[in-house]
């Protein structure tokens, strides 16, 4: 769905199939916290069965969710800013020391074509920050290589008991013209 | 059982214990509930109460009890599920409240023992003792079965209460500093895969 407050759309087409990709994966429940970059799989998950989508106060809830909910059997995924990578942190110790299978994905700020400077430092240290804590890091500059590393990184992620991230970087998504 | 609560306050509320509550707590559990232990003396006390296989013990991540109990609760309607924490613990995500009043499980319930202190790093006070009162914001959050224990055996009720009807439930107790019943071990993907075959489905 068009995003006024975004530059460059590439159209809509590679969100539908990221999507899609999702609910092949067999995601049931999606933990999120809204950024424009996310909306339109925010929508998504919002559609239909309400049940599926959890609004969180912040970043940190969704990775005891998400583990919670693989202990009780269900595959759910994380989708937040960048900046809320850095929130993270600590309890990624959590998706490690236990071996959870994880997924996130995360909607880049702070690098191509960023006007607010405040986005910047975690822009710049999100995918470090996430190899550091044990992240397998999948970048996505282009709309296909959304779609295939999604697909991927979900199997990843569940078939390995791994923590995956994929990055929808700003080139892709865009600038917030603003 | 009356529906009518009695009007307790963190104030009001007599001082109890951790490890006596905690065993009477798990002594009331019949049907394989699920129960997430939240870091420090709250998960030893669990284990101590017996080590059930259905119980889930945080040794880090420190305020995610109530986000993986939400988790847990969301995957597997039917069985109820038990978040034990601190009160440091839960000052920490208080966001979480709010969390768990939208998603609204009916299977859920959030204990907190509330000692005013972190009683693991040297007993430092809380934010509980200068006035904040976790009942009072986990209403405000929308959770309107919110309510401290006025004595352990009104903390019985309410876990019954709990285990009988619909959540989401927040039961508060305010609790002395006795150091917890034992020692909790400490192998995390040992302690993931007991509790997952435990709760698997069908199981």
């Amino acid at each position: 769905m068009p995003d006024p407050t975004r530059t460059g759309q590439p159209g809509d087409d590679w969100r539908e199939q990221v999507f899609a990709a999702f609910e092949q994966g067999g995601v049931e429940l999606f933990c999120y916290l809204p950024d424009a970059g996310l909306d339109s799989f925010i929508s998504r998950a919002n559609a239909g069965n309400q049940d599926r989508a959890v609004v969180l106060t912040t970043e940190e809830e969704g990775v005891g969710i998400c583990c919670g909910a693989w202990l009780g059997g269900k595959r759910a995924v994380l989708m937040i800013q960048s900046s809320g990578v850095g929130n993270c942190i600590n309890t990624f110790s959590l998706v490690t020391n236990c071996r959870f299978p994880f997924f996130l994905l995360v909607s880049m700020r702070g690098e191509f074509g960023e006007g607010n400077p405040w986005q910047i430092p975690m822009g710049r240290t999100t995918q470090a920050m996430l190899e550091l804590a044990g992240f397998q890091v999948f970048r996505a500059s282009h709309p296909q290589d959304a779609v295939v590393m999604v697909t991927e990184g979900l199997k990843m992620a569940w078939r390995s008991d791994a923590p995956v991230a994929v990055l929808l970087s700003q080139r892709l998504i865009g600038a917030k013209d603003m | 059982m009356s529906n009518s609560e009695p009007d307790v306050t963190r104030e009001s509320a007599t001082v109890l214990n951790r490890t006596d509550l905690t065993r009477r707590l798990v002594a009331r559990l019949k049907s394989e509930e699920a129960v997430i232990g939240g870091i420090g003396f709250t998960n030893f006390d669990l284990w101590a109460s017996g080590q059930r296989p259905q119980n889930f013990y945080m040794l880090g991540s420190m305020g995610l009890a109530t986000s993986i109990a939400l988790g847990v609760a969301v995957a597997q309607p039917q069985r109820k599920v038990f978040a034990l924490d601190g009160d440091g613990s839960a000052l920490m995500q208080l966001g979480s409240f709010a969390t768990v009043a939208a998603v609204a499980p009916k299977n859920l319930a959030v204990v907190i023992w509330d000692n005013g202190a972190y009683h693991i790093t040297g007993a430092q006070e809380t934010l509980t003792v200068k006035g904040a009162d976790l009942v009072a914001i986990a209403k405000g959050a929308g959770l309107k079965q919110a309510y401290w224990a006025a004595d352990a055996g009104h903390f019985e009720t309410l876990v019954q209460r709990a285990l009988i009807n619909d959540g989401p439930w927040l039961i508060a107790a305010k609790i002395d500093k006795e150091r917890p019943a034992g020692v909790t071990e400490r192998d995390p993907v040992k302690i993931r895969l007991n509790f997952m075959n435990a709760i698997a489905p069908g199981s």
